[in-house]
Order: C-alpha cells, then structure tokens, then sequence
C-alpha cells in the first residue's frame, strides 16, 4: 500500500486550495456579528483544510511539518483568551462575561434599529470570543484527526 | 394533525437509531445507530421554534415587514452539535483500542474473552 | 427470552412516543415571551445584527464556557488513548 499520499495531480491542487480555504474561514470567523456563522462554524471550515491537506499528502508528511504539539499549544491560547476576557468583564464593570465594550472605542457602535447594511465596528466583545473559539475549533479537531491517522497507519506495518 | 410532519419525522429518526443502538452486536453499528439518535434530537429542537411565514433572525439586508424565528432553540442546537462530536471522537478511539487487544468486532465475543 | 423482553420494551417506547406528539404544540405556533423580548432588544443591548450569536455568546455566554470545556476534555481524552513509547520505562 502507498503511505505517502495520493497522485501529483491531487497535491498540486490541494496545495493551490489550502490558503483559499484558510482565508474563506477566517472571512466567517470574524463577520459573526453581522452575517449567520461564528466561531464554531468557521473553525469547522478551517479544520476540513487541514484534513484536506493530510488526505493528500500522507499523515507521516504532515506530522514531520506540523507536529501535534504545536495544533495542541494552538487550542490551550484560544482557551486562555476565552477565560481572560470573561474575567476582564468581572474587573471593569460588575458581573462574570459582562459586555463592557458597548459604547466604547474600540468595538462599540450601536446600529440603528432596524434592517441596515451592518457595521463591523460593533458587537461588544463578541468578535473577541469568536476569534477565541475559532482557535479552539480549528486547533481541536486538526490535532484529534491527525493522531488517529498516524495511529491507524502504524498498525499496518505491525501484522 | 396532518400539519405535525415534523414531528412524525423526529419520532421515526429515534425510533430508528434506538432500534440500532438495542438489537445489533458489531461495534460499528452501534456507533451509527447513536449519531442517527442524536441527529433525531437536533431536528426536533429546530422544529420547536418556528413561526409560520418568517424569515432567519438576522438584522442586515432583512426584507421589509417580515417577523422573525426564535433563536434560542438555534443556540441550544449549536451546543447539543458540538458535543455529539466530541462523543463520537471518543468512542471510535476507544472502537480501535479494543480491535487490536481483541482482534474482532464482535460484541458478543468480547463477553467471553476475560482475561 | 432476552430477545423478547427487549422488544416489548422497544414497542411500549415507541407508542410513549407516538401519544408525546399527539399532545404538542400546533407546528407553526410557539408560545413566544422571553424570544420577543430578545429580538426586540438585540441592538441596543449588545450591538450585533445577528440573534443567535448574541443569544450563544452574551445572554447564554456560561454554556458556550461549559461547551469549550468539553472540547477541550475529549481532545485530552483522544490524546491519552494514543500515547506511544510509555510502555518500556525502566
């Protein structure tokens, strides 16, 4: 059996399409406010890229390029700007994941009421949490599919 | 009781995946027939918040002089998604461990090979 | 005999839930109280067009914190089942 992946044809294109892809979900990450999707919907986007990329190039490839430990450290950052935010709500204003950026400058507009084009200034702190999750998704199931592949390859060469 | 479909739809997925879940002895079925019961529990809590005649709850570029569809129901489903994934991860790896002590699929097998 | 037993259990859960669907709601006509208030005062309070979102991360945001951790726990678990090289310590 071939290890090392499918046909040239497949990984000149797979290699063409995974920055397009990558860019399609970071475009859903951050219009989460205004258009339907978010963090977990992006985040699925992005990990269908990296599974695309380990499909055609092998699983021992990859792991020589990105190994696991990095897709993990990438998971564990997304996890702490989730928690570190929320508790920042605790310090400013009076409650656990209050929305304190409403009114402010940073993120803080306030549409008008109503059908209207949509601001991407606005939201409070919600395009923060979708970036966070987003990270969480995308590093989180890269890291679940790529240890099973290398898994279920070493079996093979065993019997 | 010929406008509730939806929900004619919901108690066929259920009964469907319990059936699956209940009577069949390779590992793999199993696992399926427990996705086609969570699948049967998401549709039913889309199916729980809709208004006849309305549009996605979305307020850019909404058409004029149209109301909207819950949306905690679609929060709720979110949520109950992500989690039948991480289930399903667990319990496949869990599928492969128990293939390489074992060597079968086999459910009732496993029953016997105490060691 | 097992086999039995099983499927009157299966048929007596099948008919729970054909009388369940008998006594629902009309399909198009929720009861609706708490949802019109949020889709009233999404914009002023949280500043986003979308509903569901704000509805996922503000007025629900400690279920999106129990749901990360969840992510978190099964990636760990994943993690742990398919550890090599650990068996031959000294």
């Amino acid at each position: 059996m071939k290890s090392e992946g499918l046909s040239p044809i497949v990984q000149t294109i797979a290699g063409i399409l995974f920055p397009m892809i990558l860019i399609f979900s970071f475009y859903v990450i951050m219009h989460g406010h205004l258009t339907p999707g978010g963090g977990f919907q992006g985040g699925a986007i992005g990990a269908s890229a990296v599974v695309m990329l380990i499909v055609a190039f092998g699983a021992k490839n990859i792991e020589k390029k990105i190994r696991e430990e990095k897709l993990s450290a990438f998971e564990s950052i997304g996890g702490v700007v989730f928690i570190a935010v929320a508790l920042l709500g605790l310090v400013m204003a009076s409650t656990f994941m209050s929305n304190f950026l409403v009114g402010d400058i940073i993120f803080g507009k306030i549409p008008p009421f109503g059908s209207n084009l949509g601001i991407l200034n606005s939201g409070g702190i919600l395009p923060i949490l979708n970036l966070a999750v987003g990270m969480k998704v995308i590093g989180g199931l890269s890291a679940v599919v790529l240890v099973m592949a290398l898994a279920s390859k070493e079996e093979k060469n065993d019997i | 009781m010929i406008y509730n479909v939806p929900f004619l739809a919901v108690v066929v997925l259920i009964a469907i995946g319990a059936y699956a879940l209940l009577f069949k002895r390779n590992l793999i079925k199993i696992a399926i027939g427990l996705t086609i019961l969570e699948s049967g529990v998401n549709l039913f809590l889309i199916t729980l918040g809709y208004r006849e005649g309305d549009v996605a709850p979305i307020y850019t570029n909404l058409p004029s002089g149209r109301g909207m569809v819950l949306p905690v129901p679609q929060a709720l489903t979110l949520t109950s998604i992500v989690i039948g994934v991480a289930v399903l991860a667990l319990i496949l790896s869990l599928i492969i461990r128990i293939y390489r002590k074992y060597g079968t699929l086999d459910s009732h097998e496993m029953r016997r090979l105490k060691e | 005999m097992r086999k039995r037993i099983g499927a009157v259990v299966f048929l007596v859960f099948f008919a729970f839930l054909l009388l369940s669907v008998y006594d629902l709601h009309e399909f198009g006509a929720p009861p609706s109280e708490m949802d019109d208030y949020i889709i009233k005062n999404t914009q002023n309070e949280t500043g986003a067009n979308n509903a569901v979102t704000a509805v996922v991360f503000d007025y629900r945001g400690y279920d999106t914190l129990g749901e990360a951790t969840i992510l978190f726990t099964a990636v760990a678990g994943v993690m742990v089942l398919f550890r090599k090289g650990g068996e031959n310590e000294e």
